[in-house]
């Protein structure tokens, strides 16, 4: 999200997790043409994929990495040294759940010292306060804490996992003492969608000075489980309005971020404000892609940190170049005057819908699939029988249901 | 849960005017991006670019002088009239502070 403020300063929002607010413009990696001015301004480490919880709508890829598969202190560390060389400026300590990582505080602390702003986002059920003190006095500088809905209940049904809320609240509460800056981040979909008012409500008692009402995007297992997840167009648009109303009532008291669901929107989102652009995503195991699903893409080869500089798989990568600029684009993105704007939106939905990377998201009013595509959530919001959810765990995802595809 | 802090009370909008000393809370950095030449706030899940007048006036947030501080010395600096540069500073130090990159000192 670029948003020109009313003088002398600009704003570039980091489109963690393929998202990127409002469908308003790329963030801009920066006007200078050095080796820095094309470097990523984020890094997402998906430290682990290891989690407690089982969401059903999780960014991890339907295949998660093992843990015997994952990076080693070390190799994690010299990430984060590569990553500030390169002109990285912010890292998001993601997962899986990223505590479950036993050296976070040895990632946090390089991180921290080579001058890298570091983001912790966590489901915080795992979190002690002890270990929380650790991450501030190593340098931690922010954290984004999940919430899966403000009825306890249904949170601990959607997460698979009981008595979430309640370490929450703890977890925030700490946060707050160590003076730390909280974001709460609400996955929205059919069975939360309702709550909207009260999570940003939630989140202003928890004393964040930012909340995300985050629309589940669909890939991965949020794709799988998308019969069960799609909100009706009338319950997103009272959301959305909802949203508009609390962003008047708590202005200067909280920062709302609305991460709306494609499927509803005018234009495709510039997914990660486009392929290549601004942010690079590495793997539990160190594969280091373009986003964090872009390994739905088949065929896509992709290179490892233990292999390759990350200087050189960012700048000269074949899955990095692959789709980077707008030169791959084909009819009608080619001729678009908005391909710079959004980039034909989002490689991996194009590939999933359509078999083809290279065509245009069915987000977008000029895929020749837009119309089937909206159908498919027309239909599916609005059956009366949702389907059980397919929980988020190893293995989890081959009993698919059959409302998968578009096409 | 012992441990859990007091409920605290609602925040409310601070509103800048001429008195308001502000400063960058701690986690809000402003430093120099050498690889790219420019000026940058690192923020929560936010980098913000402020162009030189804005990073001159956030230099000079030191939570003991005032906006109406800031405000005259960069009139006397730049030879501008006062009231053009307060009302400028103001506009930009009250979006800073709805956006909690800046706080009451």
């Amino acid at each position: 999200m670029n948003e020109i403020a009313p003088t002398h300063v600009t704003e570039t929002a980091m489109p963690v997790c393929a998202r990127t607010a409002d469908g308003s413009a790329a963030p801009d990696p920066g006007p200078d043409p050095a080796l820095c001015a094309r470097a990523p301004i984020g890094m997402l480490c998906e430290l682990t994929h290891r989690c407690p919880l089982q969401c059903p709508y999780c960014s991890n890829p339907v295949e998660l990495e093992r843990v015997n598969a994952e990076l080693t202190t070390a190799e994690w560390q010299d990430v984060m040294r590569q990553a500030a060389a390169l002109g990285v400026l912010q890292i998001h300590l993601s997962g899986g759940e990223p505590t479950a990582r036993k050296d976070l505080e040895e990632i946090v602390k390089v991180a921290a010292d080579v001058g890298l702003y570091t983001n912790l986002i966590t489901a915080g059920v795992t979190l002690t306060r002890e270990r929380l003190a650790k991450l501030v006095e190593v340098g931690l500088d922010h954290v984004q804490l999940s919430v899966q809905d403000v009825d306890p209940e249904n949170a601990d049904r959607i997460a698979a996992y009981k008595g979430g809320m309640a370490k929450k609240i703890q977890v925030a509460g700490w946060v707050k003492e160590h003076g730390l800056p909280l974001t709460i981040n609400c996955p929205i979909h059919r069975q939360n969608i309702h709550n909207v008012p009260r999570m940003i409500e939630f989140a202003v008692e928890m004393g964040a000075g930012r909340v995300e009402i985050a629309h589940v995007q669909y890939y991965a297992w949020a794709l799988v489980n998308r019969a069960s997840l799609m909100p009706t167009r009338e319950a997103f648009m009272v959301a959305a309005k909802q949203v508009e109303e609390a962003r008047e009532k708590y202005k200067g008291v909280i920062v709302i971020d609305a991460i709306v669901p494609d499927y509803y929107a005018k234009f495709p989102k510039p997914c990660m404000g486009g392929w290549a652009r601004g942010i690079v995503n590495v793997t539990p195991s160190g594969r280091v892609l373009p986003c964090h699903a872009a390994e739905s893409i088949k065929g896509l080869p992709f290179d490892n940190i233990k292999d390759r500089p990350l200087a050189d798989i960012w700048l000269n990568g074949e899955a990095f170049q692959k789709y980077r600029g707008t030169s791959w684009m084909k009819e009608p993105c080619r001729s678009c005057p908005r391909k710079e704007i959004d980039y034909g939106g989002c490689r991996c939905q194009a590939f999933a819908l359509t078999g083809d990377a290279t065509n245009t998201d069915p987000a977008c009013s000029l895929s020749p699939l837009h119309a089937q595509w909206q159908a498919v959530a027309e239909v599916e919001s609005h059956n009366p029988n949702v389907p059980e959810f397919i929980y988020r765990r190893v293995g989890g995802a081959a009993k698919k249901p059959e409302t998968h595809n578009a096409s | 849960m012992s441990e859990t802090s007091e409920p605290r009370s609602t925040p409310t909008r601070l509103i800048v005017t001429g008195e308001t000393k502000l400063v960058l809370p701690r986690h809000v950095k402003l430093r120099h991006d050498a690889g790219r030449g420019r000026w940058i706030i690192l923020a929560p899940e936010r980098v913000f670019n402020p162009d030189d007048t804005a990073v001159e006036v956030l230099k000079k947030l030191d939570g003991q002088r005032s906006v109406n501080d800031i405000a005259l010395d960069l009139s006397q600096e730049y030879q501008a009239p006062l009231e053009v540069v307060t009302d400028d500073i103001v506009t930009m130090l009250q979006d800073l502070t709805d956006k909690g990159v800046l706080v009451k000192a």
